[in-house]
């Protein structure tokens, strides 16, 4: 029982991590219908930022979250309107491959100006073990769910009740008919983009806090395909309880099986829910068949 | 003066080359890949041998996902599986290689019909996705089935022999390399030619269309996965035979990438764009590779920089050719032989 206790705990924490990546991506395929591979790199780059503001700089750590904010959504907008832009209308695999050109530029920027060497992040979010009766959790990795809720109330608020979460809907839902109502795809696109990178920014913290600044960050953005897919690909709620039950699936089959097991699982989930309900939990069924 | 082909009966509009400017280079080019081994240095065969593998697997994935439409996440672990099958064949049942490879690339095919079943379903995207598990998943099951891969340890091929002698210079290898894919090649040049190919393409067009006018699409696209996976899977096993070491490391998602950018910078759906893409990203991280050497002495810097060099690159090629020229150096290939062959009439 302590056993499983432990688990779930590990497991949710860890979901709700994938579940903050996870929000990146439905941001902009809600609004442009783009995958975005380069999701796990902007984390990476998120990170090193903080790292850069933080440690290097020596900023108090405020100012340096908000600095990385503000760099990260400047980045966001500049990738928009220099990369995707022109590719507007191009097929799936363009959109694809330049996202995955994308990641493979970032990579190297992060690489040449940090080195590949592991940094330890500045500790500013509190990490001493907190118990949930039997359990032991780190105070950074509630935080990291406490984040991830809040995300997610925010980001269902701003796309019922805001003018510019309205308009990304529409244009999610029909880019013609969007443009006839006057509204700006170019201005919607970067907002979503800047969006993504702030908040895969704030997920890079939370997880640099808990692995340490390094390349491996960036690998977290395939890892999480499959809670997007599970969740639905267009679903804010879908991300986070698609994070929750791929982060409890990954600890109970590595606390009770093993065998490295718990790296495949999610894949597995992933082909299964593509071939039984393509557009996941709280997607929206709009697949094609043939 | 020409200012366009015309033809003026069936067999000359059907031929596989129909210009004789195009037999004249054609000659030249199967001259010049005769000659050259002769006159190579040893790094440059290695650079060839390279180029030859790279643009068989680049043919196959283009006649997945430059012909067909169908996205592929999953070429590792295609290649990983061609590779570790002829590998395995011929270092623990002492297969000789003329057969241990043909035997890897029917098994290739028929897991690449598996991992193409949920493209019956999905497509785009999702199919993207879908190959991306499979990628993953064949992955872990090569680290993980020791007994048979060897798990995370490399798994020595010994060298092939062929009419008795042993086949383990970059020179011998050569030929059979070349064999192989001028076979690819002319078989792919002419699958598209058929009822078959023709198919293909319709399905890449228009599906439901496709459907409509009588293709069976089920059936269509699973041939697509094997026809695509068999020759992957020779270029893995070639891979294998050629390094006489495989590692799973040698097959991640990052060989997928690497492919998919291959037949995007060369051209999707042109089989001499497989062949300048797979030559561009092999000669590219190697020609990056010696200026950074030559520059070492002159700036230390420049020996930290470079991985992040060669990353970079790759990524602002690759996202340079999507935005100007989507359709490749196949394209400007193109254009400069209409820019001569109308010229002056560029119009």
């Amino acid at each position: 029982m302590d056993r499983f206790l432990q688990l779930t705990v590990t497991g949710l924490s860890n979901g709700m991590i994938y579940a903050l990546v996870a929000l990146g991506f439905v941001i902009i395929y809600k609004s442009s219908d783009v995958i975005n591979f380069a999701q796990g790199d902007l984390l990476l780059f998120g990170a090193y930022l903080a790292f850069a503001f933080v440690a290097q700089f020596g900023f108090h750590w405020t100012l340096g979250v908000v600095l990385t904010l503000v760099a990260a959504v400047v980045i966001g907008v500049i990738i928009e309107s220099l990369v995707l832009r022109p590719l507007i209308g191009e097929p799936v695999i363009s959109m694809i491959m330049v996202t995955i050109g994308l990641s493979s530029v970032l990579r190297a920027i992060v690489n040449a100006i940090w080195g590949p060497r592991p940094q330890s992040f500045p500790s500013f979010i509190p990490t001493q073990d907190i118990y949930i009766g039997s359990a032991v959790v780190g105070a950074d990795r509630l935080i990291a769910i406490g984040v991830a809720l809040a995300f997610l109330v925010v980001f269902t608020l701003f796309f019922r009740f805001t003018r510019e979460g309205i308009a990304m809907r529409a244009i999610a839902d029909d880019q013609q008919a969007a443009l006839s109502m006057g509204i700006s795809i170019k201005r919607v696109f970067a907002l979503a983009w800047g969006i993504a990178a702030a908040a895969a920014a704030v997920g890079g913290i939370i997880l640099a806090n808990i692995v340490g600044v390094s390349g491996d960050i960036s690998m977290l953005g395939l890892r999480v395909f499959p809670v997007v897919i599970l969740g639905g690909l267009d679903s804010i709620p879908g991300a986070i309880i698609g994070g929750a039950i791929i982060g409890l699936l990954e600890a109970y089959t590595g606390g009770y099986v093993g065998q490295g097991l718990n790296l495949i699982v999610p894949f597995v989930v992933l082909v299964l829910v593509l071939m039984v309900r393509p557009y996941g939990l709280f997607g929206k069924e709009i697949i094609e068949r043939v | 003066m020409e200012s366009g082909i015309f033809f003026t009966d069936y067999r000359a509009d059907m031929a596989l080359r129909r210009k004789p400017a195009q037999q004249v280079r054609l000659g030249l080019f199967i001259a010049l890949l005769l000659i050259f081994p002769f006159v190579a240095s040893p790094y440059g065969l290695t650079l060839a041998n390279q180029i030859g593998i790279a643009t068989i697997g680049a043919i196959g994935l283009n006649i997945l996902v430059g012909y067909t439409g169908q996205i592929s996440l999953g070429q590792g672990a295609f290649m990983a599986v061609g590779a570790y099958t002829s590998g395995i064949l011929a270092a623990r049942l002492g297969v000789p290689f003329w057969l241990s490879i043909p035997i890897a690339c029917l098994v290739t095919a028929g897991v690449g019909v598996i991992f193409g079943l949920p493209s019956l379903r999905l497509k785009g995207l999702y199919l993207a996705m879908a190959t991306l598990a499979a990628q993953e998943i064949v992955e872990w099951v090569i680290t993980h089935w020791t007994s048979l891969t060897g798990g995370t340890e490399a798994l020595v091929v010994p060298a092939p022999t062929l009419l008795g002698a042993r086949v383990n210079t970059d020179f011998r290898f050569y030929w059979i390399i070349l064999l192989a894919a001028g076979f690819t090649a002319l078989f792919t040049a002419n699958l598209f030619r058929s009822r078959v190919g023709r198919a293909f393409v319709a399905i890449r067009d228009q599906d439901i269309a496709a459907e409509v006018i009588g293709v069976n699409i089920f059936f269509y696209k699973l041939l697509a996965f094997a026809t695509s996976s068999f020759f992957v899977g020779l270029a893995g096993a070639l891979t294998a035979h050629y390094r006489s070491i495989i590692s799973w490391e040698r097959f991640t998602i990052e060989v997928s990438i690497l492919y998919l950018a291959m037949i995007i910078i060369g051209g999707l759906g042109t089989i001499n764009g497989s062949f300048f893409g797979a030559a561009f990203m092999i000669l590219l991280p190697a020609f990056i590779n010696n200026v950074g050497r030559t520059l070492r002495d002159v700036a230390p810097l420049v020996a930290t920089l470079l991985p992040a060099v060669q990353q970079g690159v790759f990524g602002a090629v690759l996202i340079f050719f999507l935005i100007v020229e989507p359709e490749g150096l196949a394209k400007l290939w193109r254009n400069i032989k209409d820019y001569f062959y109308v010229w002056p009439f560029s119009y």
